[in-house]
């Protein structure tokens, strides 16, 4: 059967609401996630990110608004639309008492498959995870990258037409992470349309075509990873300097040359330079960057550390909001009670 | 090759993305589990629960010989006479009392299962919905059966000597695992109702202790004052108790059965829907 609209849209949402007491964890939200594409929805813990998957994988019932997943209403069609998605988050994970087999084979048979398919096709998933050798241990003995691997390989048994990724790489080493980026994208070649929401700006950027910016339950920021970035900025260039007697004269120079805001740092020989979108001069961030240096080295100012930082979560917000992230990069909880308690603290 | 830390990452085997490639595009989509397989699944996760933490016995093994031991030897003498004749009237009693209290457990693992990730692993599958409770509650009945077999050997070993023969054994266990399926859906809703395990364990105690204390399973309620017979016989743990004493004493004590079966089902009915509206809401 065939389950793509006419539309081509795998999620669409308008005017979606959550509210949990006072809270409106999700404050009208409208997407639309075309089919076949990764999708990233970015934003601080508290954002409303989670609280919106969840209402979109059926296991919250929205207070206003519609969503529609593959032309499905997700609360009138709910069946339906559980049978496409899949989703794997923190709080939609797997047994921990259970062994990485016993996992498998029992969302296998769950899923309608006989007792010697679903012993087989969980013994190839966790070969092709790279899973074989702990797939006898209780899953509470894996690793952080380990266990995001069996949450992966529990979503796509059945492989799904939507697959909602809640923070995947929250809490992962850099190695780890990279790894489940490449199963990301190995499920996305299979023509699997991925949700992903993160707190990283570079996971976003990695993996998804399109990104929906998220605050405080409401959308501030849609569009391709191309039109976003040229909205904040291409990043900053952080300088030290030998002698903090030249950081003004440098601190001229750059303004001059960059075109931007220059922020000096508490360290009496750091500044940070802020590089202005292509819009303003048609360059790319290393090329001004590197421009700069030059007329540096020419007045004669002696730079001892350079660095060139993507804009980070934070100043995508500051740029898009005005206001900060607070904890935009700590904690590792991230279910809707979670969500709505630091909603609380960023609405104080 | 580091072989001291065996749950860092860097011992992991390298993903294969053909193979996962493979896997994804062959991946045929079966049709969906019948409510009963569902439910059997459910019921195999349970069983492999106990597998993994048999310590989880603890409760359907050396509780319910205690309650055997420390009822009979301390009433036995004064109010029978003699612990082995009081055991002959009080060894049903006691096997519905503490298979009664142990389905107190089932509210508590369903609210531990929310607390842990896989909860809304099962949510999110398209089955048929009761089945993930109808899974524990499969579980439980396991768990109730073994409870009954090592009170029975308890009590034969002290000299209960059932009329019935096997026939009537089996039949009154058979009642008392029908009908604590069916009790234990009020847990299930407590369970995902009540924020904490403490909470639940609170409110389980509350009910349970009244509810089996106030029957026939120590005394003859003809003993006790009108108002609190008029409770004690209206009661199912006593028409449950009457039921499997019959039962095992021989006997086909039908209105009693009627009554247990009655019960059980006003249960399912009454604390069924209220548990999957809770389910589905949470």
């Amino acid at each position: 059967m065939s389950t793509q609209t006419t539309s081509g849209l795998a999620i669409e949402t308008a005017g979606l609401v959550k509210t949990f007491g006072e809270t409106r964890a999700v404050d009208g939200v409208n997407l639309a996630v075309p089919a076949g594409t990764v999708y990233g929805v970015l934003g601080p813990n508290g954002a409303g990110k989670t609280t919106t998957v969840k209402m979109l994988a059926t296991l919250l019932r929205p207070d206003g608004g519609e969503a529609h997943i593959f032309g499905h209403d997700v609360v009138r069609e709910a069946d339906e639309v559980r049978s496409r998605v899949s989703l794997t988050g923190q709080y939609a994970s797997v047994d921990e008492d259970l062994t990485g087999t016993e996992n498998l084979v029992l969302l296998a048979r769950l899923l309608g498959h006989g007792k010697h398919a679903a012993r087989e096709r969980a013994a190839q998933l966790l070969e092709a995870f790279g899973l074989t050798d702990a797939a006898g241990k209780q899953v509470k003995n894996y690793s952080g990258g380990m266990r995001r691997r069996i949450d992966i390989a529990a979503s796509i048994l059945n492989t799904p037409e939507l697959l909602f990724l809640d923070e995947p790489t929250t809490g992962l080493d850099p190695r780890s992470r990279n790894q489940v980026w490449d199963i990301v994208r190995a499920v996305v070649a299979q023509g699997t349309t991925v949700l992903l929401t993160t707190q990283y700006l570079d996971e976003a950027d990695q993996l998804a075509s399109r990104i929906a910016v998220i605050d405080r339950g409401k959308v501030i920021a849609e569009g391709t990873k191309g039109e976003l970035k040229a909205s904040v900025g291409a990043g900053s260039v952080h300088l030290r300097l030998r002698e903090a007697a030249q950081r003004p004269e440098a601190e001229r120079v750059l303004r001059t040359t960059l075109d931007a805001d220059v922020q000096l740092e508490p360290d009496p020989v750091a500044l940070t330079a802020r590089v202005g979108s292509g819009a303003a001069n048609g360059r790319g961030a290393a090329e001004q960057a590197a421009r700069a240096l030059a007329e540096l080295a020419r007045t004669g100012i002696t730079v001892d550390n350079f660095s060139l930082g993507q804009p980070s979560l934070d100043e995508v917000f500051l740029a898009l909001t005005g206001h900060d992230t607070h904890d935009a990069r700590d904690t590792r909880d991230n279910d809707d009670k979670d969500d709505k308690d630091d909603k609380d603290e960023v609405a104080a | 090759m580091s072989t001291a830390t065996q749950t860092e990452s860097k011992e992991l085997a390298p993903v294969s993305a053909e193979s996962l490639a493979a896997l994804l595009v062959s991946g045929e989509r079966p049709p969906r589990p019948s409510a009963w397989s569902a439910s059997m699944t459910f019921g195999w996760r349970a069983i492999l629960k106990i597998k993994h933490v048999p310590e989880q016995l603890f409760d359907v093994t050396a509780f319910p010989i205690m309650m055997v031991l420390m009822y009979t030897y301390l009433f036995g003498g004064a109010l029978a006479g003699s612990p082995k004749e009081y055991i002959q009237f009080l060894l049903p009693g006691i096997l519905v009392m503490s298979v009664v209290m142990i389905t107190m457990y089932t509210g508590v693992s369903v609210n531990t299962d929310i607390e842990k990730g896989v909860f809304d692993r099962f949510r999110s599958l398209p089955i048929w919905r009761p089945s993930t409770m109808v899974g524990y509650l499969l579980g439980d009945a396991l768990r109730y059966t073994i409870a009954s077999v090592v009170m029975l050997t308890v009590g034969i070993i002290l000299g209960y000597r059932p009329d019935g023969g096997v026939g009537g054994v089996l039949a009154g266990i058979a009642l008392l695992v029908v009908f604590s399926f069916a009790f234990s859906w009020i847990w299930t809703m407590f369970g995902l109702m009540l924020r904490s395990e403490k909470s639940v364990m609170g409110v389980s105690m509350m009910v349970i202790f009244p509810l089996t204390f106030l029957s026939n399973v120590f005394v003859d309620p003809r003993t006790m004052p009108g108002w609190l017979q008029a409770f004690v016989n209206n009661s199912p743990i006593t028409h449950l108790s009457s039921a499997v004493r019959g039962l095992m004493a021989g006997d086909w004590p039908a209105d009693e059965v009627a009554w247990s079966l009655g019960w059980a089902g006003l249960f399912v009915l009454v604390f069924g829907p209220i548990t999957m509206r809770l389910y589905n809401r949470k």
